[in-house]
């Protein structure tokens, strides 16, 4: 299904932010934002909710550890125990190094793996949007085009008054 | 469909609108991208013949030394860990620098950081390759290195001994790497759409088409990608301090003079931090020198370099006078002798030099003359690398060649293999980085256009 986006072009970041939160006021959704390098603000200016990666974090973090110190005891004490120097099968503390790097090393796949995933990052993925210049100086903002239910007059107007430089109007597949 | 395109008169008719930053953004992109898009230059060809004879040096030494066994190296039955063990933690902790300046400075907010962070990381990914591979040449036969991992195995399963340190130090190097290679490639993502959209057609578009993995710069994706960084750092902090405390248990948990010692996980730590920033510098001066980037590292860059040195410099000076005072304070006479014979034995000299470089030359740091001077900085990072790798020689040699029994007492004398391995080591890490500066975008190209962004805006609240 082909959808139309508005897309307006900023040369100055706090021009898009003004665009953002005046259109966000005006009731407009933005569908997103595109720009070279982070803003800051523009999360609360779009209402952008806070991700929930460090949970991935976690979970992946606290499964390892206990993997990781799971087999440790289940080698050196049950399935082949091994007289090393008299210390005990089970050396609780000795084991505690490896578990922390399994712990770290599960941890940042993880998080790595569910941010590409959620953001739809892979070689050869097509964004369903592209404007030329935003990773380079440029800032676009994208509001979704709906037919009967999308003012495209005051959009533009609001666009042009925060600052845009070139406002189109695009369709996408994706 | 350019609706609005006449709307650009705008641009002509209120250009303070225009911020001063977007001229400024273009010209990162323009700046970094520039040493991808044009020829070598003679100097950097010139260290490039340097660094590929090196490595080569090194080919032919470990490929003899392969074939033939580690007996063409200088060990003996005494000393059964010298040479390649001390490139080892050379090497591990030459790479402690990029983590600590990618994610400890990171948690610090330390934005001047940004223009050094890609090229630190650069230098901790080839310097946990040259650490990671002496181990790997010492075993002798390195076709069966896999048996350090815990796998399922016809011999039982015989399972690895997860008591010892040593195999500590695979799981932490294995795991540095892998962490240090995502975090580093996942900081390029946005630079190789950058350097993507930049690229005309060709092979160049489709090989950062495919790394950049469809980046469009959406906000949302921001969003995520910079909580995704903290994580990150604030996974690596803890772990670069792990790392290099293992490395050093590898000595401490033994029972050795001169090794068995409780000081060694933080000394070894600042010891690893202090070395890695004078590779850093070393290696900051050259580029700044070959590739003309001293728009990005800067003077401050240097001075802000020069006092972390100061700091560990200072750690490493406190640890070495603590090893001394406590040696003579337990009453072990087996350790005052190590110690001892360290400050007067047959390794004197090296242990003289490596106080002048590691404990006495960081304190010249104090005056800001010398941090802001870069034939002075470039001269003290030389002598940075060469105390710390004195340092780790003079912690391995002197406590093994001289231990309990008087009867096994021996010299220990490096061979020509040896020292070609450790030539070929640097060829290595040089000739890695080298290629690095000339095909991936060495200044974090979006870190930096923040960095200006906050810069003029912060300017505009004034």
């Amino acid at each position: 299904m082909s959808r139309t986006y508005l897309v307006a072009t900023f040369a100055d970041s706090e021009a898009l932010l003004d665009a953002v939160t005046t259109a966000r006021a005006q009731g407009f959704k933005i569908y997103d934002v595109y720009a070279p390098c982070p803003i800051h603000g523009l999360d609360e200016a779009m209402g952008i909710q806070r991700t929930r990666l460090p949970y991935v974090t976690l979970v992946a973090g606290a499964l390892a550890l206990a993997a990781t110190i799971a087999f440790e005891f289940y080698a050196a004490v049950f399935d082949w125990p091994l007289n090393v120097g008299g210390k005990p099968d089970n050396s609780t503390l000795a084991f505690v190094p490896i578990a922390f790097e399994m712990t770290v090393l599960a941890a940042g796949l993880a998080t790595v793996a569910a941010f590409l995933l959620r953001s739809r990052l892979f070689p050869g993925a097509q964004p369903p949007l592209t404007t030329p210049g935003v990773t380079d100086d440029r800032f676009a903002v994208a509001l979704r085009w709906r037919p009967n239910a999308f003012d495209t007059g005051s959009a533009r107007h609001l666009l042009v008054q925060s600052g845009a430089i070139r406002i189109i109007q695009t369709a996408s597949d994706l | 469909m350019r609706v609005a395109d006449q709307r650009r008169h705008r641009l002509l008719a209120f250009p303070a609108r225009q911020s001063r930053a977007s001229g400024a953004l273009n010209r990162i992109t323009d700046d970094v991208a520039l040493p991808l898009d044009t020829g070598p230059g003679a100097g950097w060809l010139a260290a490039f013949a340097v660094a590929a004879t090196a490595l080569l040096v090194g080919i032919g030494c470990v490929s003899y030394e392969i074939a033939t066994g580690i007996g063409v190296w200088g060990l003996n039955r005494t000393v059964g860990w010298a040479f390649d063990i001390t490139n080892f933690v050379f090497w591990v902790g030459i790479g402690h620098a990029g983590t600590l300046i990618s994610a400890i400075l990171l948690l610090f907010r330390q934005q001047w950081r940004t223009s050094i962070n890609r090229s630190a990381e650069a230098m901790t990914i080839f310097a946990v390759i040259c650490a990671a591979l002496f181990p790997l040449i010492h075993m002798g036969r390195p076709w069966l290195a896999f048996y350090v991992f815990p796998y399922p195995n016809s011999r039982g399963p015989l399972w690895v001994n997860f008591r010892s340190p040593l195999l500590w130090d695979v799981f932490a190097i294995n795991t540095y790497f892998t962490i240090s290679l995502v975090f580093w490639y996942v900081g390029m993502i946005p630079d190789f759409a950058t350097l993507r959209d930049r690229a005309v057609a060709g092979m160049k578009k489709t090989i950062y088409g495919i790394a950049s993995l469809g980046w469009d710069g959406s906000q949302r994706t921001w969003s995520r990608y910079e909580a995704l960084n903290t994580i990150l750092a604030g996974l690596a902090t803890p772990l670069v301090i792990s790392v290099h405390s293992i490395v050093s248990m590898d000595f401490a948990t033994s029972i050795l003079p001169g090794w068995h010692t409780t000081l060694f996980p933080p000394y070894f730590v600042a010891g690893a931090v202090y070395s890695g920033f004078g590779m850093v510098t070393t290696l900051l001066i050259l580029t700044r020198v070959l590739m003309h980037l001293d728009r990005y590292i800067t003077r401050r860059h240097l001075d802000a370099m020069a006092k972390v040195m100061l700091l560990t410099g200072s750690l490493v000076g406190l640890s070495y006078a603590t090893e001394f005072y406590v040696a003579w304070l337990n009453g072990s006479v087996y350790e005052r002798a190590t110690f001892f014979t360290r400050a007067t034995g047959p390794y004197a000299r090296l242990f003289w030099t490596m106080v002048a470089c590691n404990a006495v030359a960081p304190q010249l740091l104090w005056f800001s003359r010398i941090r802001r001077s870069v034939a002075a900085l470039f001269v003290f990072s030389i002598a940075v690398n060469i105390g710390m790798w004195l340092e780790r020689f003079i912690i391995i040699v002197t406590s093994l060649h001289r231990s309990y029994l008087p009867s096994s007492w021996v010299g220990y004398q490096p061979t020509a293999i040896e020292v070609g391995t450790l030539v070929g080591s640097f060829g290595l890490f040089f000739t890695c980085f080298l290629l690095f500066i000339r095909l991936l975008p060495m200044i974090a190209i979006w870190e930096v256009k923040a960095g200006c962004l906050a810069d003029a805006h912060g300017a505009s609240d004034v």
